[in-house]
């Protein structure tokens, strides 16, 4: 097994899941996209961890953090679009555009 | 090490396998139309992360990936999808018109090229240095609570307020209610 | 890097290329790990694609099943004349002494079960095809089928406790979905969660006992347990054996329905017959008794959970006579059938209490065909008169030939009539209550002998009752298609056939191979047949035909006026279930559902909210004071730089959108623009 051919399937799940933030309209499937980046991210912290043989585990440390921190933003997100779902009855991503005021 | 010496190697036949998976699970989850699909789409692609983590020997990681994302999140994203009503079925409106997509591919292309072109010029064919056995999760809690505590205190207390957060953004106003 | 997965996936391949040694079955059980995975395979991918085969995704799963019956029976002959053992591993993470490991097993025993599951199975899925045509979820039903057979094919393979978990939780998962499957009445739907939550509460015992017994002998492999205590040498084990055994027990009378646990199975006659006959015959209700099977040795050498003995004794023979006089009021012919079944689980239960391993296994072994059949025959009746009740039915002798036929082979088989497969195992098991010694096996045989006459009661109630007569319902009942008749024809050939093969003086085949194992323990076969209590059992299962004759067998027009079993006291408890239903209603679920729930309310509205509300004032009185110093201080430098960013930012508003996606959009082209940049300069 080369290093490489890990770190070329993280990339290649990295950029699906910027495909699919920048081209998804509906609010949770960009969120569902979102985990895919951070699920390629622990790949490539998980692969170089292994690659140069960390004596304290650093990558493997890292990447839990990464998968804590994921599952509060899919906590934190969901009751956002919750909210925006309760006030304007829509979880399209395109209809938020108040940030311009 | 030329093609032939890779394909040679059992543990790349499994690779070819779960990197397969990944990659269609990852498909499904930019390209279904159907909500509950592009779920069980993204389960196929963790579970083969997973898979792939068994294959470097990182056990805890991959069982955690599993518990935490196949058992909690994924069971958070089914709730959010059904509590916002999007239709169960398939549905046209999900994405962006073409027009926007092929922005988007332009760019996520563009992005995984030049990572691509990066890794393949830094790395070339390096291999794995040798390993002996799976890293023992012992080592890793050693690490976590000596070396890693901070960051560890942190990450607790980052959680405790996105419990906060959520509690106080999901909860409905009493005041809005009685209205 | 070779890492444990490749690694073991190498010996994987190795171990097949020693075909010199037959002790460990060589290709043949080294492949033996596709049976339960095939099964869940074709279960997922019923799923994903069975919407566009030509069968609706039947072929897959008849495919699977076909395939493990066919592997069933090659294992079991091969197991016989081999004595293969073998047991198969991969490890799939350490976290200190625990491991995880994924196997399978062979011996006899677990290709025993592979047999009557595959071949059973295969039948069962023949016949639904027709049975389920039309319904609008077919695709689905044949998904969560497979899903069901393939996790009772993990159960079975497990070489070590924590796949039985998963395979035991896959059982109840699927048979959730299967109870449920016409969820839109309320009443299978609520049939579906009590089984799940029933079995729930059984599966404490589960975890307990694993953890137990894991702990306590530092493994979670059967085989090493089991050689531990056979060896005597574990201490630590003996002493917490007797919880650990108990423990495991109360799992078994879960998933195996015994009193008092056993309220669960009539209710799943919810779920489409199919699905009862499957339940009922070799899936899920023989995963109790496969689990005392699997751990005997831990029952039954001295030391150990020997004391647990008496206490399966009473509960089986307990739930043999108290479920058989149920099933002689019940109405709907599905009911008559599953309280049948509880009682014949109370037997086999029983006989694992009594140290009958061998009995217990042959029991479940015939069981499985006539009960199989019986189930079958009953939903080809209903199929045909589109009704549960037996007060629709009633001369269908004359309207479905073969049914009739097939159903009278059934109850006779189940009543154990000489020479079928039903006389033989409880025979078997008669004696195996005679020779164990102790209070609680006499209690046992005279409740056996019992239950041989109440079996034949109900049994004969219920063929009167639907065959014979006039027929009470509506249109013209016909004969069912080949699809369901022919598993019928097969499955009472089995029904007549199957008794022989462990027939005392004639074969032992089935003792022998149930032998084959790693830990083997003594048994008590007997060698020739003991005239005494065959004679007994038999007698009681015609005396109860006998009355059943007489009582039953003249029609008359009103359910009253049929029914004759109205013994003033015994009918209306019998009637009411013994009350366990209203017990656990009035005296578990309502008392505490309210309490409960206001506990949790009281939690809420004030502890929760205490921090949240906390935290608002907080954040409420330091904005205060930030306001203060922004109106007063700030404010002057902010209004110059504000003018000169409205110049700048009416040009660049422009940009601004206001669509979060377009942001992304140029924070990601921004960033491979910059990094390109810095790569190349």
């Amino acid at each position: 097994m080369i290093v490489n051919q890990f770190l070329i399937l993280g990339a290649a799940v990295f950029a699906l899941g910027v495909y699919g933030v920048l081209s998804r309209r509906n609010a949770v499937m960009v969120l569902l996209s979102v985990e895919l980046m951070l699920g390629a991210v622990n790949l490539n912290l998980v692969v170089f961890d292994r690659a140069f043989r960390d004596e304290l585990a650093a990558g493997q440390i890292f990447s839990l953090f990464v998968i804590a921190i994921a599952a509060a933003e899919v906590g934190i997100g969901l009751a956002i679009i919750l909210l925006i779902f309760r006030n304007r009855s829509s979880a399209n991503v395109d209809e938020l555009d108040l940030m311009k005021l | 090490m030329s093609f032939g010496d890779w394909i040679g190697q059992l543990e790349n036949w499994v690779f070819a396998v779960l990197a397969f998976g990944t990659l269609a699970g990852a498909i499904l989850v930019v390209h279904s139309r159907n909500v509950i699909h592009a779920a069980l789409g993204l389960v196929l692609t963790l579970g083969s992360l997973a898979g792939l983590f068994l294959l470097l020997g990182a056990e805890f990681v991959a069982w955690t990936l599993v518990m935490v994302y196949i058992g909690a999140v994924i069971v958070l994203f089914l709730f959010g999808i059904m509590i916002t009503r999007a239709p169960l079925g398939y549905e046209i409106d999900l994405s962006h018109p073409t027009s926007v997509k092929v922005t988007a591919a332009i760019v996520a292309g563009s992005l995984f090229a030049l990572i691509g072109w990066a890794f393949l010029d830094a790395f070339e064919a390096v291999e794995f240095a040798a390993v002996d056995g799976p890293t023992r999760t012992a080592d890793i809690g050693i690490s976590m609570f000596t070396n890693y505590v901070i960051p560890f205190e942190v990450m607790s207390f980052l959680l405790l307020a996105a419990l906060i957060g959520g509690i106080v953004l999901a909860r409905q106003d009493p005041e809005e209610a009685d209205e | 890097m070779l890492t444990f997965l490749a690694t073991n996936a190498n010996q994987l391949i190795l171990a097949t290329e020693e075909l010199g040694e037959i002790n460990d079955g060589g290709l043949l059980a080294s492949l033996a790990w596709l049976i339960p995975v095939v099964p869940m395979v074709a279960a997922f991918a019923i799923v994903f694609f069975g919407r566009r085969l030509p069968h609706k995704g039947w072929e897959l799963a008849m495919g699977a099943m076909g395939f493990v019956g066919l592997y069933g029976i090659l294992l079991a002959f091969a197991t016989m004349n081999g004595e293969i053992t073998y047991e198969g591993a991969i490890s799939m993470g350490e976290f200190g002494p625990i491991v995880l490991e994924w196997g399978w097993m062979v011996d006899g025993l677990s290709s025993m079960m592979y047999f009557v599951v595959g071949v059973v199975g295969s039948l069962v899925f023949i016949y639904a095809k027709s049975y389920m045509a039309g319904d609008i979820r077919f695709t689905w039903f044949f998904a969560s089928f497979s899903l069901f057979a393939g996790g009772m094919l993990v159960l079975v393979a497990a070489p070590n406790l924590i796949q039985l978990i998963v395979g035991w939780e896959l059982v109840g998962v699927a048979s959730y979905l299967l109870i449920g499957h016409y969820w839109e009445d309320h009443d299978n739907s609520s049939a579906a969660i009590k089984a799940f939550l029933v079995n729930k509460v059984a599966d404490v015992g589960l975890f307990l006992g694993v953890i137990i017994i894991g702990t306590t002998a530092g493994t979670f492999r059967f085989s090493e347990i089991l050689a531990q205590v056979a060896a005597g040498e574990n201490d630590l084990l003996k002493k917490f054996a007797f919880l650990g055994g108990l423990a495991l027990f109360i799992a078994a009378m879960g998933k195996s329905a015994q009193f008092p646990l056993h309220v669960w199975l009539p209710d799943a006659m919810a779920g489409p017959t199919p699905v009862s006959a499957l339940m009922h015959a070799a899936t899920m209700v023989t995963a109790g008794v496969y689990l005392l099977g699997r751990t005997f040795p831990l029952y039954f050498v001295e030391g150990y959970a020997v004391d647990v003995r008496p206490i399966i004794m009473i509960v089986g023979a307990l739930t043999l006579f108290l479920t058989g006089l149920i099933a002689l009021v019940q109405t709907d012919l599905k009911k008559v059938l599953a309280y049948s079944t509880l009682s014949q689980l109370g037997y086999m239960v029983a006989a694992m209490g009594a140290g009958a391993y061998t009995a217990a296994l042959f029991h479940l072994f015939t069981h499985a065909f006539f009960k199989g059949l019986l189930f079958l025959a009953a939903g080809s009746v209903i199929h045909s008169v589109h009704s549960n009740e037996m007060t629709d039915m009633g001369g269908l002798r004359k309207y479905m030939p073969t049914t009739y036929k097939t159903f009278v082979i059934g109850s006779l088989a189940l009543a154990g009539i000489f020479p079928l497969a039903g006389f033989w195992s409880k025979d078997e098991i008669l004696v195996a209550f005679g020779k164990a010694s102790g209070g609680a096996a006499n209690f046992a045989l005279y409740l056996g002998i019992a239950g041989a006459f109440i079996t034949a009661l109900y049994m004969s109630r219920a063929v009167y009752l639907t065959f014979f007569g006039e027929f009470k319902g509506h249109g013209t009942p016909h004969e069912s298609p080949k699809m369901i008749t022919v598993p019928l024809v097969v499955l009472a050939g089995f029904s007549l056939v199957a008794g022989l093969i462990n027939m005392p003086g004639f074969s032992s085949w089935f003792t022998e191979l149930t032998a084959v194992r790693f830990t083997v323990m003594g048994d008590y076969h007997p060698k020739a047949i003991n005239f005494g209590m065959a004679a007994a059992g038999l007698s009681a299962a015609l005396l109860g035909i006998l009355i059943g004759y007489v009582l039953w067998s003249k029609d008359a027009e009103t359910q009253a006026a049929r029914d004759k079993f109205r013994i003033p006291l015994l009918y209306p408890l019998l009637e009411r279930k013994y009350y366990i239903d209203d017990l656990y209603m009035d005296g578990i679920v309502r008392p505490l559902r309210g309490p409960v729930a206001r506990a949790v309310d009281w939690f809420n509205g004030h502890v929760i909210d205490l921090f949240v509300n906390g935290a608002g004032a907080l954040a409420k009185f330091v904005g205060k004071y930030v306001y203060r110093f922004d109106q007063s201080g700030l404010d002057s430098a902010i209004i110059a730089s504000a003018a000169a960013t409205g110049a700048g930012g009416s040009v660049l508003r422009l940009l601004q959108s206001g669509r979060v996606q377009q942001y992304a959009v140029m924070i990601f082209a921004g960033t491979v623009v910059l990094v390109a940049g810095f790569i190349i300069f």
